[in-house]
Formats: structure tokens, C-alpha cells, sequence
């Protein structure tokens, strides 16, 4: 299917990414090549960093992108962080003596947890392959840590959930609230650490901030749970916490993107640019909404709710469709590594 | 243990490729034509453990003269009756870094370092979780999709613990691909790329000897006569498990962060019907 000709004076209008391109600078093809040419920024869209010159093998990725799947991992982090963060804003309403929001988010945070577990196993492929995974305990293997911390943190939050439903045994309940609490943090931000410990560009150049990213994030998406479901009088510290959840995702997200350089680009491109402007949208007028109006009407409060999880949702999305975007380019991979060197380079000489 | 792929004298033949099939069963990864060029191997995978690259450039070799005439070749231009194309060819393989970011981060321990010094995957125990597929700075490793667990060179784990050489080695008709301890490929490694540029080939230099590198230094490196971007290498991998006391420690502020946060807010709010 090429549409390529072959003619007397040449070849006429062969692909772009036939021949492979040479190491610029050296004799042969000056200036080397650019590798996929017109594939963004092609819809008057202003170009964020100066479209990277660089060699590579037909334009293929230098990296495996990841195998997983958006529909369980991305989920699998919205839905991590929904329970973590849930836990603790659940102990604290708890210990301030707001009973409904408390077993509202219990609730939600055995049904995220169940569900981030469930998304984890079909991942996977089977069921028993999830026992492999306490096989070991790798400090190094931010999944191993991870499943040790679920391992803990499921039947902390499962029986705090189960004993406040029913009423049975409030000691073992409260203390469940709390061991959940405690371990809600971890579940929260080791998904960050696990994602930034590979080799993708956006995802290991963004090291730094991501933790911060997945902490607001979650936060935002349990305040978010609270004003949906919870009575308007018990939601006061949620909208706080909708408050500093939606202003930490947004900052830790930007500095992200400002800082990462070359490899922040696809935030802001493609699949991944529309979930994370989504994502800032739907965060943004939730947050507003839920402060200016979520103290007065149930409705409004409902809403805004929504809107936060649903904000919460879009950012994870991103954040996992711009690694896959910078993994399947081998510019992101090669210009960063190719400066780097070059820097080395440079300081050898001198 | 380890590998030197000196791709100076490689025809491109892929009898590796095929040798490492046979004595590893590893499946047929699919016939087809990519239309990208005479590589239709296309990458290393999960079914792919040895993958020999093909690399089209106007570029003069060596001493070679661009424009010399080759015997009428098809590809010679017009004028001057010659041509400068020349073919690089590169047998690509696992590179069995030192520091092994698939080997740290795989959460069942699944993957191994041998006593040879190589990374091996157990595939009994590979629960498919395919954490080490992004984690490797070099894109080697692969999940299968048949069966989701993942797959790589073994540098032939079964052959050299039975005094063999791996199968590739074996069969290359070059003496491309060279086997043995890692002291003495270095050393001739290094003999060669002197040799190699006293006859005017500038650009042969050595890639993943150092083991002072980003990996700790390769078990499989290369003699290459181009940047390593051009073959499709990294020209500057990381084993990122380097930052892990970092990602740990800004995960750990971000917990405390948001404990702290949070506590903060309830208590500024108080018990319910009290501040607000």
C-alpha cells in the first residue's frame, strides 16, 4: 500500500520515516533528521518547547510503552487514591462526630479499594497470580511494597466499613477507622513512586511532583465523595479539604509540567493534554463551586461532588495516557539522554 | 558472563535471530511486511530475543572514497559514477545490565540474576504484572500477549550452564556476536576499536562496556560504527530504581502532607455544630 514511485530521477513521495536517520553532525546527511515530522502542533497550536531535533532507528520507540491497560491501571489509580485519601477524611469525621459523611466514605473507600483490586487482577490476567505478588517484599519493587501495604490496608478498611454499617463491636470499628487512617496516606502516594519508577519519560522526569499530584488529587476526589454524599451540615471540613486537595493537584500538576521540560510536553498534547485540561476544568469549578456554594444547598453540594471525581478521574487518566505518549516517541527517550551526554561531553573537554 | 556484539562484521545474515528461536522454542512472532525497510524483525520482544537491525545511510566507511565507482552498482548516482550508501547492520540483544531495573522492580522476584552474572525470568513464577516492560531504560523486555507473562534472552541460560556457548554466538559466521567473560570481551573490545579506527573507521566506538555507566555496565555491549540513537539504543540509559530513595522520600512528604493537611482542616472546624 505505498504510495511511493519509483521514477528515473529518484524515488517521488516515499514515507517520511523510510530511511533511517544519521547522527547529526557527522559527514554524510548534515543536520540529520527530525524523525516523525508534522505529527503535532499542527492545528495552529503554539508549540510549547522547540520541536526537538534528534536521530533514531525509522522513527521506531526506543522504550516497550507499558502494557497495561487505561481502563484497569488509570482507574486503578483514581480508585487507590479515592480510598486512601477516604479513610482519613473518614476518621476525621469520625473524631469530629460527623456520622453520616464517616460511613459514607468508609463505604466508598471498601467499594475503591474492592474495585482497585479487582481492576489489579484483571490486569493480571487471573486471580492466582495476585498471591504471587506477597511472594516477596522488594523495597526496590514499588508494586511489592504496594501489595503488602493493600494486603494491610483492604481488611483495615473492609471491617471498618463492615462494623460501622452494622453497629457491631464500635472498639474493633474505631480501631479499624484508625489503622485504615493511618495507612490511607501510603495507599495514596505509592501509586506515584510505582508509575515514576520506570523508565517513561513523562512519568520519571516527574518524580518529584507526582506524589503531590496523586496526594491533591485524592484528596479532592474523597471531598468530593463527602459532598455528594453527606448532609450539608457535616461537610464543612470537606469543602476545605475539596479546597486544599484541588489548589495542591493543580500546583504540584503545573510545577510538573513547567519543570520536566521536554518530557512534560505530552501533558499537554494529544489523549493526554484533553484529560489534563479536563481534569484542571472539572477540578477547577468543582473546587469553586463547593466553596462558594456547597454550605448552603444539598443539590449544589451533589454536584460540585460529582464534578470533583470526575476531575480526579481526568487527571489520572492523563497523567497515565501522557506516559504512554512519551514511551511510544522515541524523542522523548533520545533528545534528553542525547543532551545529556553531550553535556558530559562538553565538560570532559574543558 | 557476557556478550560483545562487534556489528563492524555484521552481514545481517539473522542467524542469530533464527538460532536463538530454534533452541529456545520461541514462538513466531508474525510474518509481515513493514514497509519501513529490510528489517522486518522490527524490534526486540517477547518472541524476538535477538533482532538484528539494518540501517540504510549515505555515509562513507572507513576509508572508503564516496563517489567511487562499485562495479556499476544498481544505487550509484549519476555523476560521479559511484555511490556513498553503506549498511549498518547490528545484531541487538538483552542487554543484562549490572544495575537491572527489570530485575529490581519486579515484584515477585521472578526475575533473577544468575551465577553467570545474566538476568533471567523464572516463567513459573511471572504473574504477568508487566512492571518491568516500561521500567527497562533499553525497551527489551516484552509481555507476551497469549499467555501475559513476559519474555527475554536468557544469554541461554541452559546452554552455558552445560559448558556451551549461546546459541547466537554459536551460530554466527562472523564472530559478530562473541561469548565469554566480561574482562577479556573489554579487552578485546578495546583492541578492536583501536584497530579500527587506525584504518581511518572514525566512528567505532563501544557502547554499555563502561561499568561505570547509568546500568552499571552491560553483559551484552556493542561495538558500534554510529551514535547508539541511530541503531535504536538509548545513548544515555538510567536504571531509575537509581532514584528510589528520592520517590520514596517525596511520597513520604506528600503522605505526612496530606495527614497533617487534613488534620489541620478538621481541627480548624471543629466538632460538627461548632465553628461552622
Amino acid at each position: 500500500m505505498s504510495e511511493s514511485e519509483v521514477r528515473k530521477d529518484g524515488v517521488h513521495g516515499a514515507r517520511p520515516d523510510r530511511e533511517a536517520l544519521v547522527g547529526k553532525g557527522l559527514p554524510g546527511r548534515g543536520g540529520g533528521g527530525r524523525g516523525r515530522r508534522g505529527r503535532r502542533g499542527g492545528r495552529g497550536e503554539k508549540a510549547m518547547v522547540p520541536e526537538a531535533e534528534f536521530t533514531s532507528y525509522y522513527g521506531r520507540p526506543v522504550l516497550k510503552a507499558p502494557t497495561w491497560k487505561a481502563s484497569d491501571v488509570a482507574a486503578y489509580l483514581f480508585l487507590g487514591g479515592l480510598a486512601g485519601a477516604g479513610s482519613v477524611l473518614a476518621a476525621g469525621a469520625q473524631l469530629t462526630g460527623r456520622p453520616v459523611a464517616a460511613r459514607a466514605l468508609k463505604i466508598s473507600s471498601l467499594a475503591a479499594i474492592t474495585g482497585s483490586t479487582a481492576a489489579l487482577i484483571h490486569d493480571l490476567g487471573r486471580p492466582a497470580r495476585f498471591a504471587n505478588m506477597l511472594r516477596v517484599m522488594k523495597p526496590t519493587s514499588p508494586m511489592s511494597m504496594g501489595s503488602w501495604i493493600l494486603a494491610g490496608y483492604g481488611p483495615a478498611a473492609g471491617a471498618a466499613a463492615v462494623l460501622d454499617a452494622t453497629g457491631l463491636f464500635p472498639r474493633l470499628g474505631a480501631a479499624a477507622t484508625g489503622a485504615a487512617a493511618a495507612l490511607g496516606p501510603a495507599v495514596t502516594t505509592y501509586t506515584a513512586v510505582l508509575i515514576c519508577d520506570t523508565a517513561v519519560p513523562a512519568w520519571h522526569e516527574g518524580r518529584r511532583e507526582m506524589p503531590f499530584v496523586f496526594t491533591g488529587s485524592a484528596m479532592s476526589a474523597a471531598a468530593g465523595m463527602a459532598l455528594a454524599a453527606a448532609p450539608v451540615r457535616e461537610t464543612g471540613p470537606m469543602r476545605t479539604a475539596a479546597l486544599l486537595g484541588g489548589v495542591l493537584e493543580l500546583a504540584a500538576a503545573k510545577t510538573l509540567e513547567h519543570r520536566a521540560g521536554l518530557a512534560a510536553e505530552p501533558y499537554k498534547q494529544g489523549k493526554a493534554g484533553r484529560f489534563m485540561r479536563a481534569g484542571e476544568i472539572l477540578s477547577g469549578a468543582g473546587t469553586a463551586g463547593a466553596v462558594l456554594l456547597g454550605g448552603r444547598s444539598r443539590a449544589a453540594a451533589a454536584l460540585c461532588g460529582t464534578a470533583l471525581l470526575a476531575g480526579s478521574t481526568c487527571t489520572r487518566f492523563g497523567i497515565f495516557h501522557a506516559g504512554m505518549q512519551s514511551a511510544r516517541d522515541p524523542k522523548y527517550t533520545v533528545v534528553p539522554q542525547r543532551e545529556r551526554v553531550n553535556a558530559r561531553e562538553a565538560e570532559a573537554r574543558t | 558472563m557476557g556478550f560483545f556484539t562487534d556489528t563492524s562484521v555484521c552481514i545481517g545474515c539473522k542467524a542469530c535471530e533464527v538460532a536463538c528461536k530454534e533452541w529456545n522454542s520461541v514462538p513466531e512472532d508474525g510474518l509481515e511486511f513493514t514497509g519501513m525497510s529490510y528489517d522486518n524483525t522490527q524490534q526486540l520482544g517477547a518472541d524476538t530475543w535477538r533482532h538484528v537491525a539494518f540501517i540504510e545511510q549515505s555515509k562513507p566507511i572507513g576509508q572508503a572514497e564516496p563517489g567511487t565507482d562499485h562495479g556499476g552498482s544498481p544505487g550509484a548516482a549519476s555523476d560521479g559514477g559511484g555511490t556513498d550508501m553503506r549498511w549498518l547492520m547490528a545484531s541487538d540483544v538483552c542487554k543484562h545490565c549490572t544495575h537491572a531495573a527489570c530485575l529490581d522492580v519486579c515484584p515477585t522476584g521472578s526475575l533473577f540474576r544468575t551465577e553467570f552474572g545474566t538476568v533471567v525470568v523464572q516463567e513459573d513464577i511471572c504473574n504477568g504484572c508487566g512492571y518491568c516492560v516500561p521500567a527497562c531504560p533499553y525497551g527489551v523486555i516484552d509481555q507476551r500477549k497469549e499467555d501475559g507473562r513476559v519474555w527475554k534472552c536468557t544469554l541461554c541460560y541452559d546452554r552455558i550452564g552445560g559448558g556451551l556457548e549461546p546459541a547466537c554466538a554459536k551460530a554466527c559466521p562472523t564472530d559478530s556476536i562473541q561469548y565469554g567473560p566480561l574482562d577479556e570481551l573489554r579487552e578485546r573490545a578495546a583492541l578492536r576499536v583501536e584497530q579500527l579506527h587506525g584504518i581511518g573507521v572514525e566512528d567505532a566506538r563501544l557502547y554499555g562496556h563502561d561499568p561505570d555507566d547509568g546500568v552499571g555496565g552491560d553483559g551484552a555491549f556493542f561495538l558500534l560504527l554510529d551514535e547508539p540513537e541511530v541503531y535504536g539504543l538509548p545513548p544515555d540509559p538510567v536504571v531509575t530504581t537509581r532514584d528510589m530513595p528520592s520517590m520514596w522520600r517525596h511520597a513520604g512528604v506528600a503522605a505526612a502532607a496530606m495527614l497533617g493537611g487534613l488534620a489541620a482542616v478538621f481541627a480548624a472546624h471543629g466538632r460538627e455544630g461548632g465553628a461552622r
